[in-house]
């Protein structure tokens, strides 16, 4: 059962703050992604704005599998730092399940 | 799961932190490319390759393996692996490259020096006391053991009091001019790829390239750097023909190597998609980087279609051999 915790997206932020509030779900991303991820970045990004945990970590191989290439955010509408965002939740991920870094 | 992620990434930083490169590499590897070309060691300019060139034939080879055994039983071995990488370096035994290989980015480098030395570029080099850039570990998001490395890299440029770097891959090159900056406080840097240092100069072509090249831009350069004009006008200047592919300049469409180490089957269809679409326009193309050159020279090897990097083009073209 999935919980939402407001507290989770101060949680997630790496070198700069988890920025997806101007996402207006539009579906660009989506559509241009050339890995087909389907569930970055929108809908991963409303499961961190929820603080739903398990939700984000049940897709631990989408977030790794991001090519960072960035024709997502070529192409938002709102501007959301796709990458920078997919990159906190990559750090979120390493520090707290993987336990890799400085140790 | 194919490859297991924690395990792939621990082995790299664990290698980075400990041997300050993500793979380890020989003097003779990181600096053999240099010998005879007379490039003074230091100086306030320099040539800085970030050993990316030099670190891709372990890349290959280690991506042959993990591509070997994803889904396999023996995937469950990495953990083992990364136990034993602490103590003993195992990546060496991981990555046995090839001779020819090595041979192909070794030349790269070299044409990039000699297109400087030609364009009247002042500059020196590192030599071994040069440091990986850290791109790869900062991608995968392991932010502190690539913030600490920053600081290391930083602080061998300042003790050799260098003012201005000539990067020569578009992922050093985003590091240095616009990663560090947001990590090290008075970051002071002058930082610019070789193509624009290039495309500043006075280089006159001495032989003209007489082909149609299709030009296939790095994701960095382009949508992270804004670097698109300076390869056209280096290439159209010798007399070249430049053919836009359908996904071109900021809607470039990526090779598929960064997620090469962890996803080598989803990444040989990124690269295959990506060929089909270059070699519907042409039968020559050209990269800029070395990720970008690999991947598609080996998804290539199937059609009748030549990649070639871009300093292989601009060394015929404006150095007198
Ligand atoms: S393109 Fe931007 S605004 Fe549209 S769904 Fe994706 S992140 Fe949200
Ligand atoms: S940066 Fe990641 S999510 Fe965005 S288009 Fe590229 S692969 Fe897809």
């Amino acid at each position: 059962m999935s919980k939402v915790n407001p507290d989770f997206v101060v949680k997630i932020s790496g070198f700069t703050e988890f920025n997806a509030f101007a996402c207006m779900n539009c579906g660009s991303c989506t559509a241009l992604c050339p890995m087909g991820i389907d569930l970055l970045p929108r809908r991963m990004f409303r499961h961190v704005m929820l603080g739903l945990e398990d939700k984000v970590l049940e897709n631990t191989e989408n977030v790794f599998s991001c090519l960072l290439c960035k024709m997502c955010e070529e192409n938002c509408p709102k501007d959301v730092p796709i990458v920078e965002n997919i990159k906190s939740i990559r750090w979120y991920i390493n520090r707290e399940i993987f336990k890799l870094g400085k140790g | 799961m194919a490859v297991p992620i924690k395990h792939v990434l621990g082995i790299l930083v664990d290698n980075l932190r400990i041997r300050e490169s993500v793979m380890p590499l020989s003097r003779r590897r990181s600096i053999g490319w240099a010998k005879g070309l007379n490039i003074p060691k230091g100086g306030k300019t320099v040539i800085y390759t970030g050993l990316m060139y030099q670190l891709m034939p372990s890349i290959i080879a280690m991506e042959k393996m993990t591509s070997k055994f994803a889904d396999s039983w023996i995937s469950n071995f990495y953990g083992l692996g990364r136990a034993i990488n602490k103590v003993i370096s195992i990546t060496p035994f991981m990555t046995w490259t090839d001779a020819a290989e090595k041979e192909i980015f070794d030349r790269i480098l070299r044409n990039i020096a000699k297109l400087l030395q030609v364009a009247d570029v002042d500059f020196g080099y590192l030599y071994e006391e040069e440091l990986y850039a850290g791109a790869l570990v900062h991608d995968e998001g392991i932010n502190d053991v690539f913030e600490a490395h920053t600081h290391k890299v930083y602080k061998r440029l300042k003790k050799h009091n260098i003012e201005k770097v000539i990067t020569v891959d578009p992922h050093t090159t985003d590091m240095l001019k616009s990663v560090y900056p947001k990590i090290i406080k008075d970051y002071q840097l002058e930082v610019k790829s070789y193509l624009e240092v290039l495309a500043e100069s006075n280089l006159h072509p001495v032989k003209r390239i007489e082909q149609d090249i299709v030009i296939h831009d790095s994701c960095v350069y382009a949508r992270y750097e804004g670097i698109i004009d300076q390869p056209r006008q280096l290439l159209e200047n010798a007399g070249a023909k430049i053919i836009e592919p359908l996904n071109t300049k900021k809607m470039t469409y990526c090779c598929g190597g960064p997620v090469e180490s962890l996803f080598p089957i989803k990444a040989r269809t990124i690269a295959d998609n990506r060929i089909e679409q270059l070699a519907s326009v042409g039968k020559n193309s050209v990269t800029m980087c070395p990720i970008c050159f690999i991947n598609l020279k080996t998804a290539a090897e199937k059609n009748d279609f030549s990649v070639k990097d871009i300093s292989d083009y601009l060394v015929e073209a404006y150095c007198d051999h």
